[in-house]
């Protein structure tokens, strides 16, 4: 590496103050402390640094979330070709449809989210911070795959600016910024967010996946066959009609938005994150028992008027958003409750409100993202509950001596 | 007497110990002293003596602006070589030119206690909370707390740093005894120790368990407006010597570690010796010299001298992997980390863990949970005491225990701190500004 290191050394004056390149000094700085770890050493405090750092934290993250990107490249071409009638269509040729039906997605999310961080960080001449590495791939799993490239440049757009950049950047913003993405799709381009239209892509790429879609196609979503079911007898079924089982939707080979759909892959990411410590194990089970107790009240009084409480508990953990939500989106740092005690009430109150909304509120079908963006709202006023419990015992003390 | 076990912390079991746990007979020949005014925290330095002068070991060399009584003295007989001056002519250091003669002060026993130990030099080597200063003399302290082992990495035994003092320990409790209303706690890290006179409580745990604050935490906590001492149990032997014999003993035993020591080891010495005269050949450029453990020590280069508290020196390597190619993708088993981010977990590290200066990261921030918490075995909110001191919000900071902590206290969470915020800097900051504002 030391050709690459001279030629590092090198162009370095061009991007320093006064140099060609004096615009792109953050650039600059991002590429040579991603490529060589900085030679700098402590200069107050400690003498010793523990190896680990945002960057390796952020890129743990993103090996976590690999499982649900390349399932959901695989799921997305199963889709296409379930719909144009071909099921038996090799397993590389639905990967690459997938790949090929992902990649813009991908490109936009990263290029329009690191082009403001840039952008951001030379701005205040701070250094590039890694945040948006996460962000970057998580929302092109949670946005539904017909979504137009520019809706996307749009939301990621103004999630990176107003729910991020305006609070400081990465480590201080106070809602989920890819949720903020889905959300502002969600909010503002509805029809084009839901319904049947947005989660199998049917048209070829390339040429890969030519072919008519057939008669039985519907499209639909189990939880956007839930939402426009009448009746007292609740099946669920695939985009072509064939009934569907739960372990199905465990499995993930099922209409959905790309990363959410393979609760298997998703418990992969979990693992990851939850060996390495990275994620917040409190939160995380506690989303799922929280969603596991609403979900069984529901399912003890189920009425044809919610038909989604007609779902056995176990099948609202593995349809929809859910295990997404709580294992990549409920366990973010930064938004969520902080302390101990906190982080169990904040879990549990997003498993709660994800099955409520989903359950019974006809307006949307899913509630996870909702559940999870209210709760990022009250994470602050958790912690300040929880640490008055340590103020006033610190005051006790004074009082009771 | 107790056992208390904590369960936060942890040891960093660096390589460059020492494996064979008794002093050796060599002692470190120094011709000159020096004397670090940044080392007393909380004093003001005004001169005693000038550069050019004559002095005995004991005799003080300067004294705190607002409590007069109060002297930092010399360690040796001697001349005053220099007295080094930085920015705005703020004292440096003082060098004392020795000149071997034994020549030293003998204090006057039949005098208050209280004069005797703010004269003698010894009073500078205790802290007080609130702030970790040095105490201030007018005030009567609610307990005294004495820390009897030291748990940061490498560190010496303090067993062996106070060696033959041991006989004067329980004089030094019977003098403390007289300063307070309170009780003198001890807290030692074996069962064995029993000294008269004092609360015995044994802390079982790993680093910091060692620091006096966070024995405060577990034993009787600092509420606003109490004051407590704390100091180690070498100044409580030196103490005790003091008010035996009417002299202060200015030697100690200095544990000589880290991976750039050919040969950890024990070596006797004199407060404020050069690092030179202790460390010898073991001196290489590329190398880090602390005077003290890595987490809480000072900086010193190959011509420093021996900093307070005046019993460890411990030398890494600065940059032992210079552009580190993409370390953050690491797979190198050999990068440790606390976290299983890193394939370090996997290994056992049995001949100990080598590390550098490099910071390893650039500065961000607050995003992990849990990091400093788990550094530290009080009951405290550390993440939010931080974001209290750097947003200086004082009614925050008094309810979420600064009076209780030391800088000290979070130098574990800055080692571990992801996003490699200087956590002692802020809590040092925030300590002294909090004590300008309720001055």
């Amino acid at each position: 590496m030391k050709f690459l290191r001279k030629y590092m050394d090198r162009v370095k004056p061009q991007f320093m103050p006064g140099g060609r390149f004096e615009k792109l000094q953050s650039v600059y700085d991002g590429m040579e402390t991603f490529l060589f770890t900085p030679n700098t050493t402590s200069h107050s405090g400690v003498h010793i640094h523990d190896g680990n750092d945002l960057k390796r934290t952020m890129i743990t993250v993103v090996v976590a979330l690999l499982p649900a990107l390349l399932f959901a490249m695989y799921n997305i071409g199963y889709q296409h070709f379930l719909a144009i009638g071909h099921p038996e269509a090799a397993g590389t040729t639905m990967f690459v449809y997938g790949l090929l039906a992902m990649l813009p997605c991908i490109v936009v999310s990263y290029v329009v989210g690191l082009g403001i961080e840039f952008i951001g960080a030379q701005i205040h001449h701070k250094e590039i911070q890694e945040g948006f590495l996460v962000t970057g791939i998580l929302i092109p799993l949670i946005v539904p795959i017909n979504t137009p490239l520019w809706m996307v440049a749009v939301a990621t757009a103004f999630a990176v600016i107003f729910a991020k950049e305006v609070f400081g950047g990465t480590g201080m913003n106070i809602f989920n910024v890819a949720l903020i993405t889905r959300a502002f799709l969600f909010f503002a381009y509805p029809s084009r967010m839901s319904g049947d239209a947005a989660f199998v892509k049917t048209d070829a790429i390339f040429g890969i996946g030519q072919g008519n879609v057939v008669d039985s196609f519907t499209g639909a979503t189990p939880l956007g066959q839930i939402a426009t079911h009448v009746g007292d007898t609740l099946q669920l079924n695939d985009v072509v009609g064939t009934p569907i089982t739960t372990g199905d939707a465990f499995m993930g080979l099922i209409a959905g938005s790309p990363g959410e759909t393979s609760m298997v892959a998703i418990l992969i990411g979990a693992v990851i994150l939850l060996v390495t410590g990275i994620a917040s194990w409190r939160v995380m089970a506690s989303v799922f028992v929280g969603g596991l107790a609403m979900a069984s009240l529901a399912h003890a009084f189920p009425t044809p008027a919610y038909a989604a409480s007609m779902l056995d508990p176990l099948a609202q953990l593995c349809y929809g958003g859910f295990a997404f939500a709580a294992v990549f989106m409920a366990t973010d740092p930064v938004t969520g409750a902080r302390t101990r005690i906190g982080q169990y009430i904040y879990g549990f109150l997003i498993g709660v409100f994800a099955i409520l909304i989903r359950v019974y509120n006809g307006g949307y079908p899913e509630g996870a993202m909702l559940a999870v963006l209210l709760m990022n709202a009250f994470a602050p006023l958790i912690d300040h509950c929880v640490v008055s419990f340590n103020i006033k015992r610190r005051l006790n003390r004074i009082t009771t001596k | 007497m107790s056992v208390i076990k904590l369960k936060r912390g942890y040891n960093l079991k660096l390589k460059g110990g020492i494996e064979q746990c008794e002093v050796a007979q060599n002692e470190a020949v120094s011709s000159s002293y020096g004397i670090v005014p940044d080392d007393f925290t909380g004093i003001i330095p005004r001169l005693d003596k000038k550069a050019g002068e004559a002095i005995k070991a004991g005799e003080p060399l300067y004294h705190d602006k607002n409590y007069e009584q109060v002297k930092v003295v010399s360690p040796v007989a001697g001349v005053i070589k220099e007295v080094r001056r930085g920015e705005r002519r703020k004292i440096e250091a003082i060098i004392i030119e020795g000149n071997g003669s034994e020549e030293c002060v003998k204090h006057d026993l039949s005098k208050p206690v209280l004069d005797i130990l703010v004269e003698s030099g010894l009073w500078v080597m205790m802290r007080q909370r609130p702030y970790d200063v040095v105490p201030n003399p007018a005030v009567r302290p609610r307990d005294i707390f004495v820390t009897a082992f030291d748990s940061a990495p490498l560190a010496p035994s303090l067993q062996l740093v106070v060696g033959d003092k041991s006989k004067y320990i329980e004089k030094g409790v019977e003098v403390l005894s007289s300063l307070t209303d309170g009780n003198v706690y001890i807290g030692c890290d074996n069962n064995d120790m029993a000294i008269g006179g004092a609360q015995v409580n044994t802390f079982i745990g790993p680093h910091p368990a060692g620091n006096a604050g966070v024995q405060i935490a577990n034993v009787k906590p600092v509420n606003k407006g109490e004051v407590v001492w704390t100091m180690d149990i070498v100044t409580l032997a030196r103490i005790g010597e003091l008010f035996t014999t009417g002299k202060v003993s200015h030697d100690t035993v200095v544990a000589l570690t880290g991976e750039c020591v050919a040969q950890p080891r024990y070596v006797k010495a004199t407060m404020g010796c050069t690092i030179e005269s202790l460390l010898g050949s073991d001196i290489n450029d590329n190398s880090r010299i602390i005077s003290g453990n890595v987490l809480t020590g000072a900086k010193v280069g190959a011509n420093g001298y021996l900093r307070a508290p005046y019993r460890h020196i411990t030398v890494i390597p600065e940059v032992n992997k210079p552009d580190e190619f993409m370390g953050w993708a690491s797979l190198n088993p050999n990068r440790f980390s606390l976290y299983r981010t890193f394939t370090s977990w996997m290994c056992g590290h049995k001949d100990g863990i080598s590390m550098d200066a490099r910071v390893k990261g650039g500065e961000r921030a607050i995003v992990r949970l849990d990091e400093y918490d788990n550094m530290l075995p009080m009951d405290i909110y550390a993440e939010f005491l931080i974001k209290a001191i750097i947003a200086f919000d004082i009614d925050k900071m008094e309810q979420l225990g600064i009076y209780e902590i030391a800088p000290e206290d979070f130098a574990l969470a800055e080692f571990a701190c992801t996003s490699k915020l200087e956590l002692q800097r802020i809590v040092r900051e925030g300590l002294d500004r909090m004590r300008a504002e309720m001055a």
